[in-house]
C-alpha cells in the first residue's frame, strides 16, 4: 500500500539508496537536516533581503522617467520570479510522487502551494501598485499579467482540491496530476495569450526591463531575488516540516482512534472517549 | 471495438434520458446568452461585435454542467470497478464515455449555436463560423472536463470543484476559438492559423485528457 508509506513517517528501508534525494526519502532523517539548516537558512535569507533592501531603497538611483517608483520593481520581479519557480518545483514534486512515489514528494508539493499563491499574489498586487502611477491603471489584460493571474487560479485550485480529501496521500497523488496537467498548460496559456494580445492590440505592452538595466540597479535586484529564494526554502522547509509533524499526529489520532474503539463499542459511553481521540494523544 | 461503441452509445443514451443533463446543458446554455443583453444592454451593434464571444463562453460554461455525473454515478454503483477489471485499457474507457458525454452534451450546443447566435445579432458569415469553431472546438473542453471529472470522481462533492479545476485549463481553447471566428469576420486578421491551433487542442487533448483521466481514476479508486 502506497498510502501507508506516504504517511507514516517513520520507515526507514529506504536508506539504502546513496543518493541525497534517497536519503531525504526518511522523513525522520529529514527533520534532523532541516532543523540544523533552518536557522542558519533563516539568517542568510534576513541578511540577504536586509542588504537588498538598504541597497534598493537607500542606494540605488531613482529612474530617470519612473522616479522612485521604480523601486517596487526590486519586490515585484523576485515574487514574480518565484511565482513560476514553486510551479515548476510543484511539477518535479508531482513526477515524485506518481513515478518514483518518493515519500516526501507530496509533502513538498503540498507545502509549495499556498507559497506559490501568495508570491504570485505578491507580483499581482505589486505589479497593480506600480501599474497605477506608470500606466493610469490597475489593471490591464496584458498577456503577462493575465497568464499569471490565470497562474494564481491554479494554484488556488490545486490548494482547495488538496483540502478537499481526507486521506493526504491521495489528495497528494490526485493533486500531482492536476498539477502535471496545469505544467503542461502554462506554456500554452502563456502563448495563446500572447498570440491573442499581438491580434488584438498593438504592442503597447510595457517592458518592465527597459533597453538594459544600469549595474546600480541590477545588483540590488539579483541580492533581493538571492534574499527572496532563501526565504523560500526557508518557509519551504518549514512548511514541510509543519505538514509532516502533522501527518504523524494524524496517524497518531487514528491509531489511537483504532485502539480505542472496541472499548468505546462495548461501553455505553461513547462521546467522551471519541472525544479526547480526536483531541490528541496528550 | 464493439464494446468501444457500446459504451459511447451507452453514455449517450444516459445523458439524452430522463435524469442526464443534456437538456439542462442547452437550456442553460439558452439562459446564458439570454442574460447577456440584460447585462449589456440591447444595443445591436455591441452585441453583434461580442456576439461571437459570447456565444463561446455560453457554450464553455454550459459545457461544464454535466461533468459530474460522468464518473461519480459510475462509482456509485460499482460499474466503475466493473469497466477497470473488464482488462480494457482504462484510457479507452475515459474516451469513449468522453465522447458519449460531447455526443449528448456538445453537439447539441454546437447545433443551437447559430440559433442563438441569431438573437444576438450575428451576422451570417460569424453564425458559420461559431458554429464551425465550436464543432472543432468543443471536443477539446469536453475532453478536459472529462480530466477534471476523474480527478474529483472520488470527491462526494465534486460539481463545483470541476468547474474551478477545468476553467483555467479552457483558457486557451476560447481564446483561439474566438479570435478564429473574429478572424471570419474581421477581414485583416488570419482564420485558418488560429482555427488549425484550435483543431490541434482538440487532437491533444483526445490524446492526454484520456491518459490523464485513467490516472486519476485509478487513484480515485485506491
Amino acid at each position: 500500500m502506497p498510502t501507508t508509506k506516504a504517511t507514516a513517517g517513520t520507515a526507514g528501508e529506504s536508506a539504502a539508496k546513496p543518493t541525497i534525494i534517497g536519503q531525504l526519502a526518511n522523513p525522520t532523517r529529514f527533520l534532523s537536516l532541516t532543523e540544523a539548516v533552518l536557522p542558519w537558512l533563516i539568517s542568510l535569507a534576513a541578511a540577504c533581503l536586509a542588504v537588498g533592501v538598504y541597497l534598493a531603497f537607500f542606494v540605488a538611483p531613482a529612474d530617470y522617467q519612473q522616479g522612485d517608483s521604480v523601486r517596487i520593481m526590486f519586490i515585484h520581479v523576485p515574487a514574480a520570479w518565484l511565482a513560476m519557480f514553486c510551479y515548476s518545483l510543484m511539477a518535479v514534486a508531482a513526477l515524485g510522487t506518481l513515478v518514483w512515489r518518493h515519500p516526501l514528494a507530496d509533502v513538498a508539493a503540498k507545502a509549495a502551494a499556498p507559497l506559490g499563491a501568495a508570491f504570485t499574489l505578491l507580483a499581482l498586487f505589486t505589479g497593480s501598485v506600480w501599474g497605477k502611477p506608470m500606466w493610469g491603471t490597475w489593471w490591464v489584460w496584458d498577456a503577462r499579467l493575465t497568464s499569471v493571474l490565470v497562474l494564481f487560479i491554479m494554484y488556488l485550485g490545486l490548494i482547495a482540491l488538496w483540502r478537499s480529501f481526507d486521506d493526504p496521500g491521495r489528495a497528494g497523488r490526485v493533486a500531482a496530476i492536476l498539477t502535471l496537467v496545469g505544467f503542461i498548460n502554462i506554456p500554452i496559456i502563456k502563448f495563446s495569450v500572447d498570440w491573442w494580445n499581438t491580434l488584438h492590440q498593438p504592442a503597447s505592452v510595457v517592458r518592465l526591463d527597459g533597453p538594459t538595466i544600469h549595474p546600480t540597479m541590477l545588483w540590488p535586484l539579483l541580492i533581493m531575488a538571492v534574499g527572496f529564494t532563501l526565504s523560500f526554502m526557508a518557509l519551504h522547509f518549514g512548511a514541510m516540516r509543519a505538514e509532516i509533524f502533522r501527518r504523524r499526529v494524524r496517524t497518531a489520532q487514528i491509531m489511537i482512534a483504532q485502539q480505542r474503539a472496541p472499548a468505546a463499542a462495548s461501553a455505553s459511553a461513547v462521546t467522551p472517549v471519541a472525544e479526547s481521540a480526536v483531541s490528541g494523544p496528550r | 471495438m464493439s464494446g468501444f461503441v457500446a459504451l459511447i452509445a451507452q453514455t449517450a443514451r444516459l445523458g439524452l434520458r430522463a435524469g442526464g443533463g443534456a437538456l439542462i446543458g442547452l437550456i442553460f446554455f439558452l439562459a446564458v446568452v439570454t442574460v447577456i443583453p440584460f447585462g449589456v444592454g440591447p444595443d445591436q451593434n455591441l452585441l453583434a461585435r461580442i456576439g461571437p464571444a459570447v456565444l463561446w463562453i455560453g457554450a464553455l460554461l454550459a459545457s461544464l454542467l454535466g461533468l459530474d455525473r460522468l464518473f461519480g454515478g459510475d462509482r456509485e454503483d460499482g460499474a466503475l470497478d466493473l469497466l477497470i477489471v473488464s482488462g480494457q485499457p482504462l484510457a479507452l474507457v475515459v474516451l469513449a464515455r468522453a465522447i458519449g458525454h460531447w455526443l449528448a452534451t456538445g453537439l447539441p450546443i454546437v447545433i443551437a449555436a447559430p440559433l442563438l447566435g441569431l438573437l444576438l445579432n450575428v451576422e451570417p458569415l460569424g453564425l458559420a463560423a461559431v458554429t464551425l469553431t465550436l464543432l472543432a472546438g468543443s471536443p477539446a473542453l469536453t475532453l478536459i472536463g472529462t480530466v477534471g471529472a476523474a480527478l474529483t470522481a472520488g470527491l462526494a462533492r465534486g460539481g463545483v470543484m470541476i468547474a474551478v479545476l477545468v476553467l483555467p485549463l479552457t483558457v486557451p481553447v476560447l481564446i483561439f476559438g474566438v479570435s478564429a471566428v473574429n478572424g471570419a469576420i474581421a477581414d485583416p486578421d488570419p482564420f485558418t492559423a488560429p482555427f488549425l491551433i484550435l483543431c490541434a487542442f482538440t487532437l491533444g487533448a483526445g490524446v492526454l485528457g484520456p491518459v490523464a483521466g485513467a490516472a486519476a481514476l485509478r487513484l480515485a479508486l485506491d
